[in-house]
């Protein structure tokens, strides 16, 4: 008995492709999958940074951390004043500058954004990826900064303090229903507070089935070489670190199905 | 100079016309987020009192931002059809509402050139949403390249295939379920999640490949920055359209990294392609709510109004798609599902006014009060408003932008329910390919062999019989 063709198909991608139709509508079963998935992506938005077990995680790479909260003080003023999301408070700007500091060529934010799930699933493992990188490269790195109630933005009054040449925010991403654990990485060139969009250079995707932390951390050491390089980030800097997924999961599972199915 | 507007003994005052339209703007978070939102219920009511009774002339005699200090308003007032507008020059606009009730499509087709952004969003404040619906029905828009879009009694549907590594055969596979539903008339397009040149290429050509190969009647598009569009075309990549985000002011798209220059030689690269059969419009627009607040680019005017002024400059490039993705910026520009149902149907009803192929991307985010009920709903609401197109996205589950939109099914239901048709050349097409009947309803079966063994990487995967 030969397995359903458009199974074969869905095993080569996230989408749902191949979830079959009763007359125009989806099946009960998918509308059931997909109630459940917007639910859990529901609570996802309003689950708590666990900013303890993150700083110990990242302390454990051997980085130093700082911890700051942004200028919105709760999930709900968060989610409809994104101009808190991007502001840091006194005390976090105090925090920031009460040791003297040289200036460094990077500060790295690490920030729950739309989703502390994914910063507890993957911001320590995607740090130590990228220890390697840091190493090789030889670029002074301030402390790593663990920031809550954040927003992308916040990073530019954090690198402006740190006094760093760069910054990148790892920030969890808005969760999809199928990925709730997506990191993205922002990198900001000369930080300060003012940078617009288009000055930044955005990896999106970070987890386990989309990116892998290894590829997104090639991807950055080259972003980060290029920005300190041509002394910019954004629309001005393209991303030509060249296809860093020459195996991807999707393309396993095609080889695969070539094998098996001769 | 102010204006005034009297409620029993109280008289409230709104301080010039960017206040007043503001405050006439059924509320929503990103008015509140910007500080200028109506104060409470009667306040916005005297607003619409008040604005009802202004001269559409005077509207376009006071710029909200200043002709000096914004392109956007120099390229709207600049192209301004006075000709055109000679024909509702005389009307308030309370009048204008009332005129656009009762006028028939050709005069709509006729005015359109003469409305500025400002003036749809001005008459867009006094209608209810059945108004938004009846005008925006009875304004057709025809736009075409390989196919024609926007006729009446039709939707498209942009097949979007979007896969978190812009993995070749993953994306393939989205595609050959979407065509399998009969979508993919608007475009196939795809947000890559990587901005390299290089998987911009591989991506141009596959979707190059499969278009020839099975001589499908449509368009693609790899939706990526301008300038690195402009790059493809100068390394000879097949690129069918030009896609880009814009914005409703000069600094919001500067934020985008784009300026009109930029967007006009983008254009004519594209032009000089020559890949269009049946037409000749090349560039594919996407806008939203919020967005210029969002950049800090606002200059203290409605949302609303400034979404409007992004369809001016969308217009000036002829677009064969433009869509607004309406949910997709979040709650702290559009709260809840009303709020996106409001701010779908406003933004179709002015792109449309002006003359402008709206499509909408029905959609909302996790972190917004809204769910799939409420996209049904304002899908239901747009397919009676004779929307250009909507979006396809596989189980309405966007896995690479993390959002949620419309379905392949979703299209069905429309369609069955308001027997919407799709473009007449895809139409033919999927009949031709053994997809669906005359009728344009799909056939029964499994993967279509002939999809399947055209599709670059999946016949190798034993699903060709």
């Amino acid at each position: 008995m030969s397995e359903d063709p458009w199974a074969r198909l869905a095993r080569l991608t996230p989408a749902r492709i191949g979830l079959g139709r009763a007359g125009a509508g989806l099946p009960t079963r998918e509308v059931l999958r997909f109630g459940l998935a917007h639910a859990q992506a529901r609570d996802a938005v309003h689950t708590p940074l666990d900013e303890a077990a993150v700083t110990a995680g990242i302390a454990a790479l051997g980085f130093e951390t700082l911890s700051v909260s942004s200028a919105a003080p709760d999930r709900a003023t968060y989610l409809r004043r994104p101009d808190l999301g991007r502001a840091l408070t006194e005390e976090a700007r105090a925090a920031l500058t009460a040791a003297p500091r040289e200036s460094v060529d990077l500060a790295l934010v690490v920030a729950d954004g739309l989703s502390a799930r994914a910063i507890h699933e993957g911001a320590a493992a995607f740090l130590a990826a990228f220890q390697p990188h840091l190493a090789r490269a030889g670029w002074r790195v301030a402390p790593v900064v663990v920031a809550r109630q954040a927003r992308v933005a916040l990073g530019d009054g954090i690198g402006a303090a740190l006094k760093a040449r760069a910054v990148v925010v790892a920030i969890g991403e808005r969760p999809g229903l199928s990925s709730p654990d997506s990191l993205g990485l922002y990198l900001t060139f000369a930080p300060r507070i003012g940078r617009s969009d288009a000055e930044r250079n955005c990896i999106s995707n970070v987890r386990p089935a989309g990116l892998s932390h290894e590829a997104a951390a090639h991807r950055l050491d080259w972003l980060l070489n290029q920005a300190l390089v041509l002394g910019l980030s954004g629309v001005g800097l393209k991303d030509g670190s060249g296809p860093a997924l020459a195996a991807s999961p999707a393309r396993a599972a095609l080889e695969d199905l070539g094998r098996s199915d001769p | 100079m102010s204006y005034r507007h009297a409620v029993g003994t109280r008289t409230h005052v709104f301080a010039d016309l960017p206040t007043l339209m503001a405050k006439a703007t059924p509320v929503r978070s990103g008015d509140r987020l910007a500080g200028i939102a109506a104060e409470s219920a009667e306040e916005e009511m005297a607003a619409r009192w008040c604005l009802a009774d202004i001269p559409l002339r005077e509207i376009l005699a006071k710029p909200l931002i200043p002709y000096e200090d914004d392109d956007v308003t120099r390229l709207i007032l600049d192209r301004h059809d006075s000709r055109a507008f000679a024909a509702i020059a005389h009307l308030t606009v309370g009048d204008f509402r009332e005129f656009l009730l009762s006028a028939a499509s050709e005069t709509l087709a006729r005015i359109a050139p003469g409305i500025t952004p400002e003036i749809a969003a001005a008459v867009s404040k006094l209608m209810r949403n059945q108004d938004l619906i009846l005008v925006a029905r009875k304004c057709r828009v025809v736009t075409r390249f390989r196919n024609t879009i926007g006729l009446p009694g039709r939707l498209a549907v942009r097949l979007q295939p979007n896969h978190p590594t812009d993995d070749a055969a993953g994306i393939t596979a989205s595609i050959l379920d979407g065509l399998s539903y009969g979508c993919g008339d608007a475009v196939i397009g795809l947000n890559p999640a990587s901005d390299s040149v290089s998987t911009l290429g591989s991506l141009l050509h596959l979707f190059d490949d499969l278009i020839r190969r099975l001589e499908i009647p449509t368009q693609g598009c790899i939706l990526t920055h301008v300038t690195t569009t402009l790059e493809a075309m100068n390394r000879g990549l097949p690129v069918d359209l030009v896609f880009q985000s814009i914005a409703g002011t000069q600094g919001a798209n500067a934020s985008f990294g784009v300026t009109l220059p930029i967007l006009k030689e983008a254009h004519e690269a594209a032009l000089a392609l020559k890949r269009g059969t049946v037409g000749d419009d090349v560039m594919y627009f996407e806008t939203g709510q919020g967005s210029a607040l969002s950049a800090g680019q606002h200059h203290g005017i409605d949302q609303q109004t400034l979404e409007a002024r992004a369809y001016a400059v969308a217009r000036a490039f002829r677009p064969l798609l433009v869509n607004t993705v309406v949910g997709f910026i979040g709650p702290e520009y559009l709260y809840d599902g009303k709020e996106i149902i409001r701010a779908g149907l406003e933004d179709h009803f002015c792109g449309k006014l002006m003359g402008v192929p709206l499509g909408v991307d029905v959609c909302y985010t996790n972190h917004a009060e809204a769910d799939q009920n409420d996209m049904d709903t304002l899908l239901t609401l747009l397919g009676a408003a004779g929307c250009n197109f909507i979006m396809g996205v596989p189980g309405a589950d966007d896995v690479m932008l993390n959002y949620q939109s419309t379905s392949f099914h979703d299209s069905l239901y429309l369609r069955e329910v308001l027997g919407l048709k799709r473009a007449p050349e895809f139409e033919a097409w999927l009949e031709r390919i053994g997809l669906a009947d005359a009728d344009g309803a799909l056939l029964p079966g499994g993967p279509n062999q002939r999809l399947v063994a055209a599709m670059p990487g999946l016949s190798d995967a034993g699903l060709a019989a």
